[in-house]
C-alpha cells in the first residue's frame, strides 16, 4: 500500500499538501498519499482570488464519497489563481493530483515558510510514521 | 483498534488491502479500493460484502411465533416457513428499538437478523419479553453473514450452490450446501439490487468468501453498502431510525400491522398518529453543487425546519442525494428546501424515493 508518487521537485506539508514554487508564486495541491487516503473525490471548495491566508489556516474543503476534510494552507500568502476546473471535475485530484488536480496559486507572504516545508524524504518518513 | 471485535473474515480483508474502520464495535472494511467502483459492481455486476457483524437471535419452541408476533411490527402468524419479512422492534413509546428481518425456518423455529450496533440491546429486549414456551439463543458470534448483491449474484452463487436458485423469489430463503458447508441462502439485501444474503457457520466464512470471489464477485466495503442503501432509500438505524422515531414518521407504514395490533408499541404509534406527526422522512436531491451529510440542517425559505439523516453523492445518478426529516407540510415531492452546508444554503428538491429503482424485479 505504501506506493506513493512523491515528486522530488516538490515540498510537502504535514497536512499532505504539496507546493511547487517558481521563485515568485507557489502552486498548491494535495499529495498522492492524501488523494489515495481520501478515495473518490466528489467535491472541492476553493477560496476566491484575493483572499489571504496564514500558514495553517483552512483555505478550502475537499469531500470524498465518505468524508469532508479541510485543506490547510502550507504557507501564508494571497491567492492569485484558483483551479476553477475542479468544480466540474473534482476527480482530477484522484487522476492527476500534481497536474490537473492543482488547487490554488499563492504569492507567499514570507518565502522562508517554503524552506520550512518537508522535502520528499522527510514527507515519505512522515507518511510512514502514520501508517 | 485493539479492542475492536473482528469478523471471521478479518484476515482476508486485511490481506486484500481493505481500509479497516471501527463500526458498531467491529473492525470492518470500509473500502477495498474505490467506493464508486464497488458501488458500480453491485449495480452492474456482482459485489460481495462481509456483514458478519450483524446479529442473529434465534427463537424456538411452541411459543416462538407468538413471542415474535408481540415483539415485531410485521405479521408473524401468516409468515410461512422459508419466508422473510422486514419489521421493527418497537418500545412502549412507539419508538424503534431496531429494524430487523424475521425468518421463519419452521413452525416453531424463527430467527431475527439485527443491526450490529443493537445486538446487546435487542437481546435484552427479546429476553425481557419472551414467554416460558419459547427458547432464545444469541448466535451472532457463531454466524457469518455474507451479502452477494447485483444482477450477477444469481449466476455467481449458483456456481457454488447445490440448491437451484432461479426459482427463489425475493424475501424467501432455502437451505443449501455450498463448497462443503451448510448455508442458508436468503433472497434479500440492503442495496436495492437483486441479490442474496448467506448465513453460514463462522468457520465456513473464508471458504465461502474465496469461492464467491473466484465466481466473479468483487469485494465491497461498508462505504459502498451505505451509498447503495441510500439510493434505495433504505433506512439505517441510528440515522433514519432511533428509540424516539415512530415507524410511521419514517414512512414504514407497510411494515406495521396497525390494524391487527398486538405488538409492543402499537398503541403508542396509533396515539402519535392521531395526535399528528411533527415530521416526516423525505428524500431530496441537491440542485446546486455540494454534498449533504448527516446532521446538516434543512431550511425552508431561510427558516430551519429539519435535519439531514443521511447524505452522499449518488454514484448511479451523479447527483447529491439524501434523506432527512421535515414537517409533513414540506414532504411533498417538488417542494423546494435548502440544505445548510457549512453555513451556506444549498438548494434542494424533495423527490420521490427510492432514488434508484430495482431493475431486476423477481
Amino acid at each position: 500500500m505504501s506506493d506513493y508518487d512523491l515528486p522530488d521537485s516538490l515540498r510537502y506539508s504535514i497536512e499532505d499538501e504539496w507546493t511547487r514554487s517558481d521563485g515568485k508564486r507557489v502552486t498548491i495541491g494535495v499529495s498522492d498519499y492524501a488523494q489515495q487516503q481520501l478515495g473518490d473525490i466528489v467535491f472541492v471548495e476553493l477560496p476566491e482570488v484575493g483572499r489571504s491566508f496564514d500558514k495553517g489556516d483552512p483555505f478550502g474543503v475537499i469531500e470524498s464519497v465518505k468524508a469532508v476534510s479541510d485543506l490547510f494552507a502550507p504557507i501564508g500568502g494571497e491567492v492569485v489563481e484558483v483551479n476553477q476546473a475542479l468544480t466540474e471535475t473534482p476527480e482530477s485530484v484522484n487522476e492527476d493530483c500534481y497536474g490537473d488536480g492543482w488547487m490554488i496559486v499563492v504569492e507567499p507572504s514570507d518565502p522562508k515558510e517554503i524552506d520550512a516545508l518537508l522535502d520528499r524524504a522527510g514527507y515519505a518518513q512522515h507518511i510512514k510514521d502514520r501508517e | 483498534m485493539s479492542e475492536l471485535l473482528t469478523t471471521p473474515l478479518h484476515d482476508i480483508h486485511v490481506a486484500s488491502g481493505a481500509r479497516m474502520v471501527p463500526f458498531a464495535g467491529y473492525a470492518m472494511p470500509v473500502q477495498y479500493g474505490s467506493i464508486k467502483a464497488e458501488h458500480a459492481s453491485v449495480r452492474e455486476g456482482v459485489g460481495l460484502f462481509d456483514v458478519s457483524h450483524m446479529g442473529q437471535i434465534h427463537f424456538s419452541g411452541a411459543g416462538a411465533g407468538a413471542v415474535l408476533e408481540r415483539l415485531v411490527s410485521c405479521p408473524v402468524a401468516s409468515l410461512r416457513p422459508g419466508r422473510v419479512r422486514y419489521g421493527l422492534l418497537c418500545n412502549e413509546e412507539g419508538g424503534v428499538v431496531d429494524d430487523v428481518t424475521v425468518y421463519r425456518v419452521s413452525e416453531d423455529r424463527l430467527f431475527l437478523c439485527v443491526n450490529a450496533s443493537n445486538i446487546e440491546k435487542d437481546w435484552r429486549w427479546c429476553v425481557r419479553h419472551a414467554a416460558d414456551d419459547a427458547e432464545l439463543a444469541n448466535r451472532s458470534d457463531s454466524t457469518a453473514l455474507l451479502a452477494l448483491q447485483g444482477p450477477g449474484a444469481e449466476a455467481a452463487l449458483q456456481a457454488i450452490s447445490e440448491q437451484p436458485l432461479a426459482g427463489l423469489k425475493n424475501f424467501r430463503f432455502v437451505a443449501s450446501r455450498c463448497v462443503g458447508h451448510e448455508v442458508t441462502i436468503s433472497r434479500t439485501g440492503y442495496t436495492g439490487s437483486d441479490g442474496f444474503e448467506l448465513y453460514a457457520p463462522a468457520e465456513a466464512a473464508e471458504t465461502l468468501w474465496r469461492a464467491l470471489v473466484d465466481a466473479g464477485a468483487s469485494p465491497c466495503g461498508l462505504g459502498a453498502r451505505d451509498t447503495l442503501r441510500l439510493e434505495a432509500a433504505l433506512p439505517l438505524y441510528g440515522h433514519e431510525l432511533d428509540d424516539t422515531t415512530s415507524p410511521l414518521e419514517a414512512g414504514l407504514d407497510r411494515f406495521v400491522k396497525l390494524d391487527a395490533g398486538g405488538f409492543i408499541g402499537c398503541d403508542a404509534i396509533r396515539a402519535r398518529q392521531r395526535a399528528g406527526h411533527e415530521r416526516a422522512l423525505v428524500g431530496f436531491q441537491l440542485t446546486e453543487r455540494g454534498v449533504a451529510r448527516a446532521d446538516y440542517p434543512i431550511a425552508h425559505r431561510g427558516n430551519s425546519v429539519g435535519v439531514v439523516t443521511s447524505g452522499a453523492p449518488s454514484p448511479t445518478l451523479g447527483k447529491s442525494i439524501g434523506l432527512g426529516y421535515v414537517p409533513p407540510a414540506l414532504a411533498k415531492p417538488g417542494t423546494e428546501i435548502e440544505i445548510i452546508v457549512r453555513d451556506k444554503p444549498i438548494a434542494a428538491l424533495v423527490v420521490e424515493t427510492p432514488f434508484v429503482t430495482k431493475h431486476s424485479a423477481k
